[in-house]
């Protein structure tokens, strides 16, 4: 059985993400509780766990919307906690994200979602170049005719690729996925999985996937994390890391392919 | 293949229980103005800085001005007959009904035109703002634009707040004018008064100080609906209803807020006027 390492006290030089004993807790309920995580380049990392376990709070913390109670978190090798303003905006166009309910702007059509971080973060673009880089995004996810159709006319699927499409418009390195396929029938949900294995192969991109999907997890992750009780207990391959008789773990598993199979 | 739990331990540590330093209500409040202060002060660091959104300023301009004037203009007509209808038959008993152009100019200008536009603009304008950003804050909007590297705040907050300043005291300044119109046709209709006769007598008694003093009072009432408006939406939690609490309360504090204001400011400017 091919085992990755336990996670060293040290940071990973080589991660374009490296994250050390991070601790967050919201009043009374401590979410996270030490948890240590490190992506590689090109690399996809499901972060699998029940809702409410801290998942989405963790890439929150990666990208800085939330601030850690204690531990770090390395994002190319910057101390994200310790950036300023413009050192984490700059990050930050390195970084996508896409939302779990996609958090398109509802007042802008699908160009205009595209074309606003766009024109926000790239100076000197011609018309053209705009258009192009538009279209471009449009095909990775495979929705170029929908330019001028508002979100609330898109599907949860659609809404979803175009949320990706917003993010991929900037050419980032690494990709944050919450809850992908979240409330998708199983086909959308095969869909957006190739969509994210699409990414990860044309961009090159290195990916933290939330969810709670395992099949999602088999077919997006080349490494799964286990997130339970507030810390990962397991990582490694998506078979190895359900090979265990860990009751919390098995029943995890059990529930999403046993019972569904079930009549 | 690393497994780890909690030790027994860490488990069972009994967590520091909160306690409110006064009581809970005079915490919220004393957290809340806090609050309120920073939000405050973000904003006059942001503005000073670029980008300026100029373009992002002159659109809301467009929806704070523009798409208040249908309001702003019957409101204001409206009130310009009412109050002149009104003050007829005690100006009659005096025989003073030649007073009224003055009484109803000074009355708009002084203080109906500024109180009813900015109430009008609390109620419009001010529930707009906070129902958007409130929605934007809970379907995560916000967040996708602290992400893409663009400030939010500077974004969403200095440039509805800039456009309500800047718009409330035009539309102020609008008010005043369809309010005298409106008085005009009045008098017109019952004294025959021609026009030229009624700006003259309604502005004998109007002073640089009478306006300039409106104006500026408009400034702080678009600068308190905006800026108030935004802090609620900004902040809203708890899903959609979170989003109809910020709508309201953004409408309920803005008009608080206003009439403290106008109490003050008159005070003041009566001070001026005195000196």
């Amino acid at each position: 059985m091919a085992l990755n390492p336990p996670p060293s006290a040290e940071v990973d030089p080589n991660a374009v993400i490296s994250i050390r004993g991070l601790t967050k807790s919201f009043g009374d309920l401590d979410v996270l509780r030490g948890v240590d995580l490190d992506v590689q380049k090109a690399e996809n990392v499901v972060v699998l766990g029940r809702s409410g376990s801290g998942k989405s709070v963790l890439i929150k913390i990666v990208v800085g919307l939330l601030v850690q109670d204690a531990g770090d978190v390395t994002v190319f090798g910057q101390h994200v906690h310790q950036l300023k303003r413009k050192d984490l905006d700059g990050m930050r166009r390195r970084v996508g994200f896409s939302f779990q309910h996609s958090a398109l702007y509802d007042s802008m059509n699908v160009e205009q979602n595209l074309e606003f971080p766009l024109r926000m973060n790239t100076k000197g673009l011609s018309q053209g170049e705009v258009h192009d880089r538009i279209r471009d995004a449009l095909e990775a996810v495979g929705l170029a005719g929908s330019l001028k159709q508002m979100p609330s006319e898109l599907s949860g699927g659609q809404r979803k690729r175009i949320g990706i499409a917003r993010t991929l418009i900037l050419r980032p390195e690494i990709m944050l996925y919450d809850e992908p396929t979240a409330g998708l029938d199983p086909i959308t949900s095969g869909e957006i999985n190739d969509l994210i294995n699409q990414v990860q192969e044309n961009y090159h991109t290195s990916s933290i996937i939330i969810t709670h999907d395992l099949t999602c997890a088999r077919h997006t992750g080349d490494r799964v994390a286990m997130l339970l009780d507030g810390r990962v207990l397991r990582i490694g391959s998506f078979d190895d890391v359900f090979d265990t008789d860990d009751p919390r773990i098995k029943s995890f598993h059990d529930y999403n392919f046993t019972r569904r199979d079930s009549p | 293949m690393e497994t780890i739990t909690p030790t027994a331990a860490e488990a069972s540590a009994p967590k520091p229980r909160r306690t409110s330093v006064i009581t809970p209500g005079v915490d919220a409040f004393a957290i809340g103005m806090s609050d309120g202060a920073s939000f405050l002060k973000r904003f006059f660091v942001e503005s000073l800085w670029r980008p300026f959104h100029v373009r992002e300023i002159i659109k809301q301009c467009y929806e704070v001005g523009y798409r208040s004037l249908p309001l702003i203009t019957l409101t204001g007509f409206v009130t310009g007959i009412v109050f002149t209808k009104q003050s007829r038959p005690s100006l009659a008993a005096f025989g003073a009904t030649s007073w009224l152009p003055s009484l109803i100019t000074i009355a708009l200008i002084r203080s109906l035109a500024p109180l009813v536009t900015a109430l009008i603009c609390a109620g419009k304008v001010g529930s707009n703002i906070g129902a958007e950003l409130g929605s934007m804050k809970v379907t995560e909007q916000i967040e996708a634009m602290e992400v893409s590297a663009i400030n939010p705040f500077k974004y969403l907050v200095v440039t509805r707040t800039i456009a309500t300043t800047l718009m409330v005291p035009t539309l102020m300044l609008y008010c005043s004018f369809v309010g005298m119109a409106g008085s005009y046709l009045n008098v017109h209709g019952k004294e025959g008064t021609s026009l030229a006769k009624f700006l003259k007598a309604g502005f004998a008694n109007i002073s640089f100080l009478d306006v300039e003093s409106s104006v500026t009072k408009s400034f702080v009432f678009g600068f308190t609906i905006g800026i108030i408006s935004c802090y609620k939406g900004y902040n809203a939690t708890s899903g959609t209803q979170g989003v109809g609490k910020a709508a309201n309360a953004s409408v309920v504090m803005s008009m608080f807020v206003i009439f403290i204001e106008e109490m003050l400011i008159v005070q003041i400017i009566n001070w001026i006027r005195n000196w």
